[in-house]
C-alpha cells in the first residue's frame, strides 16, 4: 500500500510537470499547444545527448535541456501561433498548426537518431533504495519527486509575487486590458510559452531518466494523459494541473494493482470523458464554461 | 499499351484504394466540422464499422452490402448517446471529450475477448474492390453536395458561422450537430468496413489518436470550406508519399522521416499561407491573375 502511493506519486509528479506547461499557455492563450509532446521528447534526447556525447554529469545536462526545451518553446510559438494570433479560428487552426510543427520535430529526431528508443548509460543516476516503513523508494524517485515539487514552488512564487508573473496572470485574463495597461502582451506570450516548454523539457528528461527509454514516440501517451490532467484540474488552473497530475498517477497505479494494468488507460480516459459531461471545469477550475 | 497501363495498375493499386478510403474518412472529419464541431472520436467510430463488419464475416453469412449498412448505422447509433451529453461542450472542451472517448474505445477493442486483444483480427477475408471504395466516396460526396443547397445546408452554415445568432433565429442548432455526428461517424464506419475487408486485418493500433490527426491533416490541408476539399487533401497526402518514395530512393535516403516532415511542412504552409486550403488555390490563382491583367482597376 505505501509502495503504491510512493510509486503512483513519483509517477503523478512526472505528469503534473507536463500538465502544468500545458496549461500555463491555455490559460494565456486559450490554445492547446500539441507540440508540447515534441518538446518534451526533444529536450530528453538532449539530456542524453549531453550525459553520452559530451559526458556531463546528469544535473548540469538536466539544466542544459531544460534551457533549451525553453527555447524550442519560444520558436514554437514564432512559428505555429504567432502568425495565426487575430483569425477567428485561431483556437482550431492553432491546434492544428502545433501538430504540424510536433510531426516536423518528430521528424526531425527520427532523422537524427533513428526511431528506436535509446537509453541513458548505466551509472547516470543513483540507483541507490532506501527503505521508509514498508515501502522502498529509490534515489532517483526522490530526486524526482523532489525537483518535480521545486519546480512546482517556483513555478506558484513567480507568478504570485514577481511582476512578469504578474503580467502573465493579466495577460491570461484579458489580452486587451493587458494591452491598454501597457503590457507588452506578445512578449509576456513568448515568456509564457519559455516557462511552459521548460516545464514539458524537465518532465521529459525526468521521464526518460525514471523509465530509463528515450524514444521519439515518447511523447504521445503523455500528451493524451496530459490533456486528462489539465481538464481534471480545470484548464488553465496551476494547483487544478498539480493536484490532477498526482492524483492521476495514484489512480494509475492503484488501477494496475488493483484491476490490471489493460485498464490503466481507460480509466484516465473515463475520467475525463465524465469529468468533461459532468463538471466541465474540473476540480479547481474558476470560471463557468465562456458563451460562445 | 494496355499491358502498361494494367501494369501501372497492379503497382498502384493499393495507392488509389487508400486515396478512397482517406477520403471518405477525411470527409467524415469535415461532415462534424462543418457545423464548427472539431470531433477526433472519427477513428473510434472507424474501429467500431470495422469490427462489426468482420465479426459479422467471421460468424454469420450475410451480403457484404448488408455488413456495409450495419457498419453505416452501429457507429450512427454510438454517435447520437456520445454526442447528446458532448456537443453541449464548446470548442476545445468538445474536441477533448472525443479524443477520450476515442481512446476508450480504443482500449475497450484492445481488451476484449471477440477481438482477439491487441493482435486484432486477421485473415479477414478480401471482400472489398477498388470500385465498391469509390462508390462509397461518392455517395458520401453526393449526400454532402445535397445538403448544401437544402434548407439544412443553410442551417448548418449559419450554425458554423455564428451558432448563438443561429439559435436566436429559430435554428434548433443542437439536431443538426448531434445528425451531422451521426453522418460523419457513419462515413467512418463504413471506411473501417471497407478497409478491414482490403487489408485483411482489423488491429486495434489503426485506431490510434494519431490515425484520426491524419485525417484532420487531410480535411484541412484540402480545405474545409467546401465539401469536396477533404477530398482534394486526401488525395494529395495519399500519392505525396509514393512520390516521395521514389525521389528518396533516387537519393538513397530514408523514406520514413522526410515523409514525416513533408506531411508536417505542407500542413503548417497550409495553415499559415493557405487558410482556405488546397481546393482553393484555382480561385486564387485566377485571382491573382485577374489582379495582374488589370493593375490598377480597383
Amino acid at each position: 500500500m505505501g509502495q503504491q502511493v510512493v510509486n503512483g506519486l513519483f509517477l503523478g509528479s512526472i505528469y503534473a510537470l507536463f500538465a502544468l506547461g500545458y496549461t500555463l499557455v491555455f490559460g494565456v492563450l486559450d490554445i492547446l499547444n500539441l507540440a508540447h509532446q515534441a518538446v518534451f521528447m526533444m529536450c530528453a534526447y538532449a539530456a542524453l545527448v549531453l550525459v553520452v556525447n559530451l559526458h556531463l554529469p546528469m544535473p548540469i545536462a538536466f539544466l542544459v535541456a531544460v534551457l533549451a526545451g525553453g527555447v524550442i518553446g519560444m520558436v514554437v510559438e514564432r512559428v505555429a501561433f504567432k502568425p495565426l494570433r487575430g483569425r477567428s479560428d485561431s483556437n482550431t487552426v492553432g491546434l492544428i498548426s502545433s501538430i504540424a510543427l510536433a510531426t516536423i520535430l518528430e521528424a526531425g529526431v527520427v532523422a537524427v537518431f533513428g526511431p528506436d528508443m535509446e537509453r541513458f548509460p548505466i551509472g547516470t543516476v543513483p540507483n541507490r533504495t532506501l527503505a521508509i516503513g514498508g515501502a522502498v523508494i529509490s534515489e532517483l524517485q526522490i530526486v524526482i519527486i523532489g525537483v518535480a515539487a521545486a519546480m512546482l514552488l517556483g513555478l506558484t512564487w513567480l507568478l504570485r509575487r514577481t511582476r512578469l508573473g504578474r503580467r502573465i496572470r493579466a495577460v491570461a485574463e484579458s489580452p486587451k486590458a493587458a494591452r491598454v495597461l501597457g503590457v507588452d502582451v506578445d512578449r509576456i506570450i513568448a515568456a509564457s510559452f519559455f516557462l511552459s516548454s521548460a516545464l514539458g523539457a524537465a518532465a521529459g528528461v525526468l521521464f526518460g531518466l525514471a523509465f530509463n527509454n528515450v524514444a521519439p514516440d515518447m511523447g504521445r501517451s503523455v500528451e493524451l494523459k496530459g490533456l486528462a490532467v489539465i481538464v481534471l484540474g480545470g484548464m488553465g488552473s496551476m494547483p487544478g494541473a498539480a493536484l490532477a497530475g498526482l492524483a492521476l498517477g495514484l489512480l494509475e497505479v492503484f488501477t494496475v494493482a488493483w484491476i490490471g494494468s489493460s485498464y490503466r488507460d481507460a480509466i484516465a480516459f473515463g475520467i475525463l470523458f465524465l469529468v468533461l459531461v459532468l463538471r466541465p471545469r474540473g476540480l479547481l477550475g474558476s470560471a463557468a464554461l465562456r458563451e460562445a | 499499351m494496355l499491358e502498361a497501363l494494367q501494369e501501372l495498375w497492379l503497382t498502384h493499386q493499393s495507392t488509389v484504394a487508400f486515396i478512397g478510403l482517406n477520403g471518405l474518412l477525411a470527409l467524415s472529419v469535415y461532415t462534424t466540422l462543418s457545423c464548427g464541431q472539431l470531433s477526433l472520436a472519427q477513428a473510434a467510430f472507424m474501429a467500431i464499422g470495422a469490427y462489426a463488419s468482420a465479426i459479422l464475416t467471421f460468424h454469420a453469412r450475410v451480403p457484404f452490402a448488408l455488413e456495409l449498412v450495419v457498419a453505416a448505422v452501429l457507429p450512427a447509433l454510438v454517435a447520437v448517446p456520445l454526442g447528446l451529453p458532448v456537443l453541449r461542450l464548446k470548442g476545445v472542451f468538445l474536441t477533448i471529450a472525443t479524443i477520450g472517448f476515442g481512446e476508450v474505445v480504443r482500449i475497450f477493442f484492445v481488451n476484449l475477448d471477440f477481438t482477439n486483444g491487441a493482435l486484432g483480427l486477421t485473415a479477414v477475408p478480401q471482400r472489398t474492390s477498388v470500385w465498391m471504395i469509390y462508390a462509397a466516396l461518392a455517395g458520401a460526396l453526393y449526400v454532402l453536395w445535397r445538403i448544401r443547397g437544402s434548407r439544412a445546408g443553410y442551417a448548418i452554415e449559419a450554425i458554423r458561422e455564428d451558432d448563438p445568432a443561429a439559435r436566436t433565429m429559430g435554428i434548433h442548432t443542437a439536431h443538426y450537430k448531434l445528425a451531422m455526428l451521426a453522418l460523419g461517424a457513419s462515413f467512418a464506419g463504413v471506411a473501417g468496413a471497407l478497409e478491414a475487408h482490403y487489408t485483411f486485418m482489423v488491429a486495434p493500433s489503426t485506431y490510434s489518436f494519431s490515425r484520426v490527426v491524419d485525417m484532420l491533416v487531410y480535411a484541412v490541408v484540402g480545405g474545409t470550406g467546401v465539401f469536396y476539399g477533404p477530398v482534394v487533401g486526401a488525395t494529395f497526402l495519399t500519392a505525396l508519399p509514393e512520390v516521395i518514395r521514389e525521389v528518396s530512393q533516387l537519393f538513397r535516403i530514408q523514406p520514413g522521416p522526410v515523409r514525416l516532415f513533408v506531411n508536417g511542412a505542407v500542413l503548417l504552409l497550409v495553415i499559415l499561407y493557405l487558410p482556405e486550403g488546397l481546393a482553393s488555390l484555382p480561385g486564387r490563382v485566377r485571382a491573382w491573375r485577374r489582379a495582374r491583367r488589370e493593375p490598377r482597376a480597383a
